[in-house]
């Protein structure tokens, strides 16, 4: 059995002393070997940003990819080989600004990825500019009169999507965080996991304090059911977004490998590519 | 009797004018004739006149031909736009239902049959088709019978009644036109071949069943003109492999997840035309630098932007070559018939695995769509080869902390490659610059060895390529060198033989290699002829400027056609003779 220290390595990380992401490595670390994998079984996928470098941290198979693209090539890399436990992860820039496309368009094709989005709702990398998350009048280096646009619910839009595992988390509590990416990596389809990752350096608003005071637990709340895609959404609306824990799962929709016609449990990187002559015959038979 | 002959039906778009030219050609290819095709439509289902013009020769040919010896019309627009491609003696055979009139000028004789009014009395104006089909081809001096097995394979789902029927529309259509026509139109009876067992395929059927043969097994991709066959076919036929086909959000996700998929090691491809290649630009980046085996087929059309999205052009060279920020290795391939589109894909995946880069299959809408007869492929010619990778391979542990060295600065640039999944082969992979174990680097003397190791991959690829330039060099010193790629083969080949009748003496080089540029082979030829001549269908002379910089030629010329149609034969034999 391997444990969390199997998925560490040496390399140094290059966040900011105090960044929610040191957390975010640690609890996959810790739900990785929960889960009873083996690094040479995991792949982590990342996006551009401070928080994409996590793949680099990670003492497994790491793809750090292009901006905004770590879920295509996630679900790539998880049809190549469903055998593989696949983590996409990304910012919120990276997952929800220039790659908000795959985003929902993953959640909705539901392939047993999981999706963990460090969420700081501003950009790091390129020194604080404004991020979807942002909220309104938030001023940043490109917003210096305050955000006019309205934050994104990444949340209340997973599960209008049709997401099968909706789940969001602090990186200051890392036994919930890691219990929910270790249930993510469980589910059977795709998760999205958004976490609260405060940005030391750039965002003096949303800050570890602010997050403790504003964020409530759905474990807190008498009768939450998770399974009730309703009354998900109004907890949500009436907390406006700010609460941690699974706030959604499904878990009666089969993933999107289960539904492909022929799509054997061994990964496709196992099925032969040499073609029989009978069946290259008939195939150029069916031209004449 | 005649060695071969045009045939064009035309109508308004969603009339079933292309299911009439297939049935047309299915039957005559089955009867061992040659047969070229190629689609006038538009970017619309339903309305505007499209048509379909077909070629049948008694021996091979792959160019659409000058002029047309039968049109048929199921409205005037088609006999008003098309009459004057007609030969002297050519027929225009017209549904009676929209009373067609001849054009002033026109010296083809018009038959007026009620392909409507027929179909109606059979049960359904739908039949209309196979009437005209019937009609027209008793001119070639085909049979009812001869169309038995295609309307059957058509057909044959839809119940027995339904194939009789059709057969029944065909019989009366032949029997309609014999009775209006009487005996005199024998001239067009085609001489009879000896029946042969031959393919008759689009391009990118050939590019698709390439891809099958090659072990590829997924296929990421978006819809577009004149590409979405591909796709099409492989997801019929990929689950029975055991892959799939995804239908993503866009051309990004398309590209990025055939990466993630060949990272994971499995053979993936993607396809595209103008508009989903730009979009894939920083992807190919990607693969480039993470060294990442990866096939896209770059049908081109015209651009720039939505341009002329179901028209000829030839015009993304300069985008496949040089675009992507950056440096990095690339392979383009230009197959330039059906056949070689099989072969080359099969070879793209080969060559993506050996050299672990980019490579781009480019196709044009001319060879994507263009239907014509193709001799049996042959599966021994098929080949699977994986360069330094072995999925079975047992690697030795790996000290703690130390990743295996997928980048190793090997001494030909290309190191082993090794896939998730594997022991004792943790790396990381980054579109960062890197050392040797995947490892984010901007240390200056790792950057240069990276650049350096990734960059000289390629090195031999010009010498390994199987005929990166055909050759139809009949003379060791030519008056004229004609210079192609892609679906301007034909064409040219067509035209040889008419500029030799008149005395000029012409060698042909169609680029099949477009990068690495095979500059050696390419200049032995220009360097042997008195005049060099670029064809392409494009406005600036994209593959003119690329030998200009490669090879280094005063003596090119070039002869550029965009407004949207493939060249014609005549119009190259004219502008060659301009040009000497």
């Amino acid at each position: 059995m391997a444990t969390f220290k199997d998925f560490r390595n040496n390399v140094k990380p290059n966040w900011c002393p105090g960044c929610g992401d040191f957390s975010v490595q640690a609890a996959i670390q810790r739900a990785a070997a929960s889960a009873g994998l083996t690094p040479e079984k995991m792949a982590v996928v990342s996006g551009i940003g401070c928080s994409g470098r996590i793949s680099g941290y990670i003492n497994s198979y790491g793809f750090h990819g292009i901006h905004g693209r770590s879920l295509p090539i996630a679900q790539g890399v998880k049809m190549a080989n469903r055998e593989l436990t696949v983590i996409a992860s990304g910012g919120d820039g990276d997952g929800f600004a220039i790659g908000m496309g795959h985003t929902i368009h993953a959640i909705r094709r539901n392939i047993d990825v999981t999706y963990i989005v460090m969420d700081n709702q501003i950009y790091g990398l390129t020194k604080g500019q404004t991020s979807p998350r942002s909220d309104m009048g938030f001023k940043t280096k490109s917003t210096p009169g305050g955000s006019i646009e309205s934050a994104l619910n990444v949340m209340e839009m997973a599960l209008s999507a049709g997401g099968t595992f909706v789940a969001q988390s602090f990186s200051s509590d890392l036994k919930e965080l890691t219990s929910i990416i270790e249930q993510g990596i469980e589910h059977k389809g795709f998760s999205l996991i958004n976490v609260f990752s405060p940005c030391v350096t750039f965002n003096k608003v949303n800050t570890y304090d602010w997050f403790k005071e504003n964020i409530t637990k759905l474990s807190s709340i008498e009768g939450y059911d998770p399974t009730d895609r309703a009354m998900a959404m109004n907890t949500l609306m009436k907390h406006n977004g700010l609460v941690t824990g699974l706030i959604y799962q499904n878990k009666e929709k089969p993933s999107y490998e289960q539904l492909v016609e022929g799509f054997k449990d061994e990964g496709l990187v196992k099925q032969p590519l040499e073609m029989k002559k009978d069946k290259f015959d008939q195939l150029v038979s069916e031209f004449m | 009797m005649i060695k071969q002959l045009s045939w064009k039906v035309g109508g308004q778009q969603g009339e079933g004018i292309e299911s009439t030219g297939e049935i047309f050609s299915m039957a005559l290819n089955r009867l061992g004739y040659y047969l070229y095709g190629y689609r006038h439509f538009s970017s619309r289902i339903k309305g505007g006149h499209t048509n379909n013009k077909i070629r049948v020769s008694t021996t091979p040919m792959n160019a659409i031909s000058d002029d047309l010896n039968i049109l048929v019309a199921f409205d005037q627009e088609t006999i008003d736009l098309n009459h004057h491609e007609l030969v002297d003696g050519g027929i225009i055979i017209a549904d009676s239902k929209f009373k067609p009139e001849k054009p002033e000028g026109t010296s083809a004789s018009l038959y007026s049959i009620p392909f409507t009014e027929i179909a109606n009395e059979l049960g359904t104006s739908l039949m209309k088709n196979m009437v005209a089909v019937g009609a027209s081809s008793t001119l070639l001096g085909v049979k009812p019978e001869d169309f038995t097995s295609v309307v059957e394979q058509i057909f044959s789902r839809k119940g027995n009644s339904v194939v009789q029927k059709n057969m029944e529309a065909i019989r009366e259509g032949m029997a309609y036109f014999k009775k209006e026509a009487g005996n005199e139109l024998v001239d067009f009876h085609l001489e009879p071949v000896e029946t042969k067992g031959r393919m008759f395929m689009i391009g990118n059927d050939a590019i698709a069943l390439g891809a099958l043969a090659g072990g590829a097994r997924f296929m990421p991709a978006y819809p577009i003109t004149p590409a979405s066959e591909i796709m099409e076919y492989l997801i019929k036929k990929l689950p029975e492999y055991g892959g799939t086909v995804i239908q993503t959000e866009d051309e990004i996700a398309a590209c990025t997840m055939a990466i993630g998929a060949n990272y994971a090691g499995v053979r993936s491809l993607t396809a595209s035309a103008g508009p989903g290649l730009s979009l894939m630009m920083e992807a190919i980046g990607l693969s480039g630098i993470t060294e990442t085996p990866l096939v896209i087929v770059d049908t081109q059309r015209g651009g720039p932007s939505t341009g002329l999205p179901t028209k000829q052009e030839q015009s993304d060279i300069m985008a496949m070559i040089y675009g992507t920020h950056g440096e990095i290795p690339k392979i383009v391939m230009a197959p330039s018939t059906v056949e070689e589109a099989f072969y080359d894909t099969i070879e793209a995946f080969n060559l993506a695995e050996e050299y672990q880069c980019p490579v781009i299959i480019v196709s044009d809408l001319a060879l994507s769509l263009g239907k014509q007869t193709v001799e049996p492929l042959d599966f021994e010619k098929i080949e699977i080869r994986r360069g330094k990778f072995d999925l079975s391979e047992e690697l030795p542990e790996l000290e703690k902390n130390v990743y295996f060295k997928r980048y190793e600065n090997a001494e030909d640039g290309i190191s082993k490659r090794v896939i998730p999944g594997m022991k004792n082969a943790i790396h990381h992979v980054t579109g960062v610059e890197h050392n040797e174990q995947g490892k984010p680097s901007e240390s200056p003397d790792n950057r240069n060895i990276q650049m350096d190791k990734r960059l000289r991959k390629l090195s031999d690829l010009t010498d390994r390529f199987k005929t990166p330039v055909f050759k139809d060099e009949r003379h060791e010193d030519a008056d004229l060198l004609i210079v192609g790629f892609n679906s301007t083969r034909g064409t040219i080949q067509e035209v040889m033989p008419r500029l030799e009748n008149d005395g000029i003496k012409v060698n042909h080089g169609h680029v099949r290699l477009l990068h690495p540029f095979p500059k050696n082979e390419l200049k032995d030829m220009i360097d042997r002829a008195k005049r060099v001549v670029v064809i392409e269908n494009n406005a600036t002379g994209q593959l003119a400027q690329l030998i200009k910089m490669e090879v280094g030629s005063e003596k090119l010329k070039t002869l550029n056609k965009y407004d949207g149609n493939p060249f014609l034969p005549a119009e190259v034999y004219q502008s060659c003779k301009e040009l000497l």
